[in-house]
């Protein structure tokens, strides 16, 4: 585990040596601005609470967490880093484990830079902090889903531009699968269990519950179990492509 | 299990490709092997091999009795490693990256800075220390390589091309520092150049097409050349046909060849039969007559001619 920090904290300074960290800030916080003010309504819903600000967290993760993610193991392909890494004394999970925890902490700290809203919502009104919480937890577990698939499409390529597009057409898939558009295609043919199972890993409808403040058990072990899953595809991935 | 390095019927196969085939040998303490061979022979897939990077497909190496294929980071904590090219991460300081691998190799607080400045020191890095890599020299960055790897003071240092596309100047520091290196390590070095064997290795291997087709020190390399004790003579060009009559009486030579014959300095090579040493009896023959020698020089064999046959032949 100190390896997998030791690595964490290399590619988290990696971030911030390039200006990708200071531009994707920016950008994500105008966004997050924008959608909440614009689309969401804040104030003409007259409520003191985020609902508003939650609700769009999913649709900007889309693009914004692939560009995050896309880097880690495509640049190491193809500058050949790859090689000093994984012929350093750790094991493929450790570095696995090292590099998505330097992309969630990244996430985290964009995240958290969003809290002149909550301070806004608490001076305008008297929100429900608790849900609050929930809400960032949530928004934090599920950027964290959405890394760890970007991640493991990243292992995949040594581009980085084809990583960020597999990686968000992918997690539009997952987003959408609750809805009609992705049941459709199953309906007609799959066995109810299977629709309802495809139906069941969207992310949208797990985030639904824990953005309105009900931290459900299931909802946390779905979103945590799809990282475990993509973690352990990215450690597959590595041991067997990082010669190509 | 002293050998400190050894490869037991190393093989990797890219699909119908043998990249490696059955590849076996051992290096001890103090030994510097250069891997000889053209480019594409395996050298680099081999030094993949033994580094862990790559999984053999069959066979395995064994380093300070740790098996790669069961052990892979027991067999990384001893070795020093420069992959091709060096890559490092452009975006770090060389400062940074040396923290960065003295902290995964397990040294902390203390022990992990005088490591590193240890190691600085050795490759003489203080210059650019604190400057993004990707904006320093070829020869930094090299640098910079070697001193990641040396950093922990391994037991086997495992270099891949390590002076490829540096300058004379550069080369010759590169090679200083492997000599110095050389005493209580096995160094492996994969080169092209001919002429880095010479003056490094204490023994080479040839590969080619992933198999090895010579093993020894570069001077029994040498003689297998067949200009090995060849004596190389430039006379007047007006006396070169008369000279070349004599030479190819006295015994033990087998032939006389002009190489050049541009007036006013004719170049002959005088081949001894079965590589015996006939610069004695040319020398006494050059003595007797009075032919207008210009100059006379015994060959060495020509590491480049061997590496040609060896590796062209099959």
């Amino acid at each position: 585990m100190d390896k997998s920090f030791t690595i964490a904290k290399r590619e988290l300074a990696g971030y911030f040596t390039t200006p990708l960290a200071y531009v994707f800030i920016v950008i994500f916080l105008a966004l997050m601005g924008a959608v909440t003010f614009y689309f969401g309504g804040f104030f003409n819903r007259g409520q003191a609470d985020l609902t508003a600000f939650f609700s769009f967290h999913p649709w900007l993760y889309l693009f914004l967490i692939p560009s995050i993610g896309m880097r880690l193991w495509a640049e190491e392909r193809k500058t050949g880093t790859i090689e000093l890494l994984m012929t350093l004394p750790i094991s493929t999970t450790q570095a696995v484990i090292g590099k998505f925890l330097a992309s969630w902490a990244f996430a985290a700290i964009a995240l958290a830079l969003t809290f002149p809203i909550w301070i806004t919502v608490n001076y305008l009104g008297d929100p429900d902090n608790g849900v609050i919480v929930a809400g960032y937890v949530g928004s934090l577990l599920m950027a964290g889903a959405f890394l760890s698939i970007a991640c493991f499409v990243s292992a995949l390529t040594r581009n980085q531009v084809i990583a960020f597009v597999i990686s968000a057409a992918v997690c539009f898939l997952f987003m959408m699968s609750g809805l009609e558009m992705v049941q459709g295609a199953f309906k007609g043919w799959a066995p109810p269990f299977l629709t309802d199972l495809v139906g069941s890993m969207s992310f949208l409808t797990h985030f639904d519950g824990i953005m309105k403040g009900v931290i459900d058990v299931r909802d946390v072990i779905y979103l945590v179990s799809t990282m475990v899953v993509f973690l352990f595809a990215n450690v597959v991935t590595i041991d067997i492509k990082k010669g190509g | 299990m002293s050998q400190m390095l050894d490869i037991q019927r190393l093989t990797k196969r890219f699909g119908p490709f043998t990249a490696v085939d059955d590849v076996s040998f051992s290096v001890d303490r103090g030994e510097v092997l250069g891997f000889l061979g053209p480019n594409g022979a395996g050298k680099t897939t081999a030094m993949r091999m033994i580094t862990g990077f790559l999984p053999p497909s069959f066979g395995t190496a064994v380093v300070c009795g740790f098996d790669v294929t069961k052990s892979p980071i027991e067999v990384k904590r001893r070795i020093g490693y420069v992959p091709e090219g060096a890559p490092l991460y452009e975006e770090m300081t060389p400062e940074g990256l040396l923290r960065f691998v003295a902290e995964i190799r397990g040294l902390a607080g203390k022990e992990r800075d005088d490591a590193v400045a240890r190691a600085a020191e050795r490759i003489n890095l203080h210059e650019v220390f604190q400057q993004p890599i990707g904006t320093l020299s070829k020869g930094y960055k090299r640098r910079v390589a070697v001193a990641q790897a040396i950093l922990h003071d391994p037991e086997i240092l495992v270099l891949d091309e390590p002076t490829d596309g540096l300058d004379p100047n550069q080369k010759h520091e590169v090679r200083q520092l492997i000599r110095e290196m050389s005493e209580n390590k096995v160094i492996v070095i994969s080169t092209h150049l001919l002429e880095e064997v010479g003056a490094v290795c204490s023994r080479a291997i040839i590969i080619s097409r992933g198999k090895v087709v010579a093993d020894g020190t570069p001077e029994s390399l040498e003689s297998r050349s067949s200009f090995y004790n060849a004596v190389s003579i430039r006379v007047s060009d007006d006396k070169a046909d008369e000279m070349h009559a004599q030479l190819v009486k006295i015994s033990g030579v087998a032939s006389v060849t002009m190489v050049d014959r541009s007036a006013p300095i004719a170049h002959m090579m005088v081949m001894p039969r079965d590589g015996k040493a006939i610069l004695p009896d040319i020398s006494a023959f050059i003595r007797q007559s009075d032919f207008p020698v210009e100059e006379i020089r015994a060959e060495q064999g020509h590491l480049d001619e061997v590496f040609r046959s060896i590796t062209l032949s099959r």
